[in-house]
């Protein structure tokens, strides 16, 4: 079954910006999926119109087989949304601002308490229960837009953008969270910016440009479309990078440049060119931005 | 959602409505018991003493349902609108919006709480008038029929005024410029049949003037219009304001892109 089906979705806002033009978009339950764009690329327009907060112009979409056309309310049961900005009353307690939401979805106080504790304490944010959301840190604000996006047990997680703005060990505890989110069954729809997060976590993803759909396949699929790859390679001392040319070399500092290696290159050679031009090899990684090479690729052609 | 899931949402924002009122009460519930008490003072009792009686009632008692009426429409209104703007200035809205609870409970919930905030404020100025004066009640229902269906009716006004609003200044201009006015021109400080015939007949077009001698008709049996049309207009209003409010959340007007 699709959690999420999009038929020629068109979105032209009042002042004639035209931020989707009619997208095609399946999203299988359980999956894990990645939507990836440029900024105003129409990503926060499809989730809006999905959560009720933006009017479609036309289209269809289907969630969990509820046309929204036809009951959105049902279709909102099912989901549960991360805004990309923070969006809670300040003033509001953090178990308030859960509780309400619990309420807003018709969850009996009793069982809102208790559904809070457990999201709370999973997250962390148990010992901020009683106090008001302002006084929190911006990672806590971001877990508790998570949290409340839980209360409802959706089967559909939607998160914008959800780690912008997040030190790195908080977006790696996210990361693990979210993971185990998708294994216990939630569908999980995410936008983002840090696309390394999506060849770490998501399953599929789709590429939208100027409000249109330019790749959607399987993440592994899609990073193999990358022919080079870029390596950042530790030295002794930087020098004679000229012997490496066509390797698209970048000076770092004095022990440290990237290179451009071609999928078919072997590792051995280039490291036997290394040795050629005087240079001692003390560490070689990649730097794992293959899915963003593959964006600039796919955009650069459309 | 069931009728008892419903029954939980709107009893949600309720709740969420008085703590809010509850919690700033300095702002919210003090002000109106601080205003009114100088009208008491200085309109009842200084230049009241020196008026006489109007309509077989002292000057005081005149205008303690007026001044009672004062206070509701304005908590009423600004309750809702203010909590409603704010809402949507902070965008926590959003927590309704993307919720599957029906637009008809998000109305009824704000309603909810600006017509207890009206109410409430209601008493807590007939509370206060008790020490200048006694007033008699003549019909209690039609008291408590009236003090309700006002604040309900501003409660949606409220709401209709936040919903439309884009800014603070937006929020301001109804209650300063229309509803002060009509307030104070709508018969609390004195019967319409003191005015000239021509601004009688103006005066006939403010619907708070209906709401004031309904609610008077209550306390003391006296009115310068029928109650019954008094009733009826309150009726209308709500029913009006409550289709257009109704309107405006499923077009998203002013809520959604």
């Amino acid at each position: 079954m699709n959690a999420i089906s999009i038929q020629k979705l068109i979105k032209t806002y009042a002042n004639g910006t035209k931020a989707l033009k009619g997208i095609d978009l399946q999203v299988r339950s359980g999956d894990f999926f990645a939507l990836l764009g440029a900024n105003g690329a129409g990503k926060t327009t499809v989730i809006g119109i999905m959560t009720g907060l933006v009017n479609k112009t036309s289209g269809q979409m289907r969630i969990f087989d509820v046309d929204i056309d036809q009951d959105h309310p049902r279709a909102k049961t099912f989901m549960g949304v991360v805004p990309q900005e923070m969006n809670f009353n300040i003033f509001e307690k953090v178990e308030d601002i859960l509780c309400s939401q619990a309420g807003y979805y018709g969850i009996p106080r009793a069982e809102a308490m208790r559904r809070c504790e457990v999201i709370l304490k999973r997250l962390d944010l148990w010992e901020k229960r009683n106090h008001q959301s302002r006084t929190l840190s911006g990672g806590m604000k971001r877990r508790l837009m998570i949290g409340r996006a839980l209360i409802n047990h959706p089967q559909l997680l939607i998160l914008d953008e959800p780690t912008a703005g997040v030190d790195v060990e908080l977006r790696h505890e996210m990361w693990d969270f979210l993971r185990e989110l998708n294994q216990n069954g939630t569908t999980i729809l995410m936008t983002t910016h840090y696309l390394e997060e999506v060849e770490q976590m998501c399953k599929n993803a789709a590429i939208i440009k100027n409000g249109e759909i330019i790749a959607c396949d399987q993440v592994k699929n899609l990073v193999r479309l990358v022919d080079q790859e870029t390596y950042v390679v530790h030295v002794e001392h930087v020098h004679n990078l000229d012997r490496l040319n066509g390797h698209g070399v970048r000076r770092i500092d004095e022990t440290t440049f990237e290179a451009e290696l071609n999928k078919k290159e072997r590792l051995n050679d280039f490291i036997a060119r290394l040795s050629e031009a005087g240079m001692v090899l003390t560490d070689l990684r990649p730097k794992g931005n293959r899915l963003e090479k593959l964006f600039l690729r796919i955009l650069k052609q459309n | 959602m069931t009728l008892n899931e419903n029954y939980i949402a709107l009893s949600t924002i309720v709740r969420k409505e008085v703590v809010r009122f509850m919690r700033i009460w300095s702002q919210t519930l003090l002000p109106s018991v601080i205003t009114q008490t100088l009208y008491f003072v200085i309109f009842g009792k200084f230049i009241g003493s020196r008026i006489g009686d109007v309509g077989g009632i002292s000057y005081m008692s005149f205008i303690i349902p007026g001044l009672v009426m004062m206070a509701v429409i304005n908590n009423a209104f600004a309750n809702v609108v203010s909590s409603f703007f704010g809402s949507k200035f902070q965008r926590s809205i959003e927590e309704i919006l993307v919720s599957p609870m029906p637009n008809w409970i998000i109305i009824a919930g704000y309603v909810g709480g600006g017509t207890l905030r009206g109410v409430l404020c209601g008493i807590l100025v007939f509370l206060v008038s008790i020490f200048f004066e006694h007033p008699m009640v003549h019909n209690f229902w039609l008291v408590i029929v009236f003090v309700v269906l006002t604040s309900v009716v501003f409660s949606l006004g409220g709401l209709a005024n936040g919903i439309f609003a884009k800014k603070f200044d937006d929020v301001a201009i109804f209650p300063t410029f229309v509803l002060t006015p009509l307030t104070y021109l709508g018969g609390v400080f004195y019967s319409i049949h003191s005015l000239p015939e021509f601004w009688q007949k103006i005066s006939y077009l403010n619907p708070i003037l209906y709401m004031i001698n309904g609610f008077r008709f209550g306390f003391y049996g006296i009115s310068d219009v029928n109650v019954f049309l008094s009733l009826g207009i309150l009726i209308f209003l709500a029913g009006s304001l409550t289709v257009i409010n109704l309107r405006f959340l499923e077009k998203g007007t002013g809520l959604r892109a």
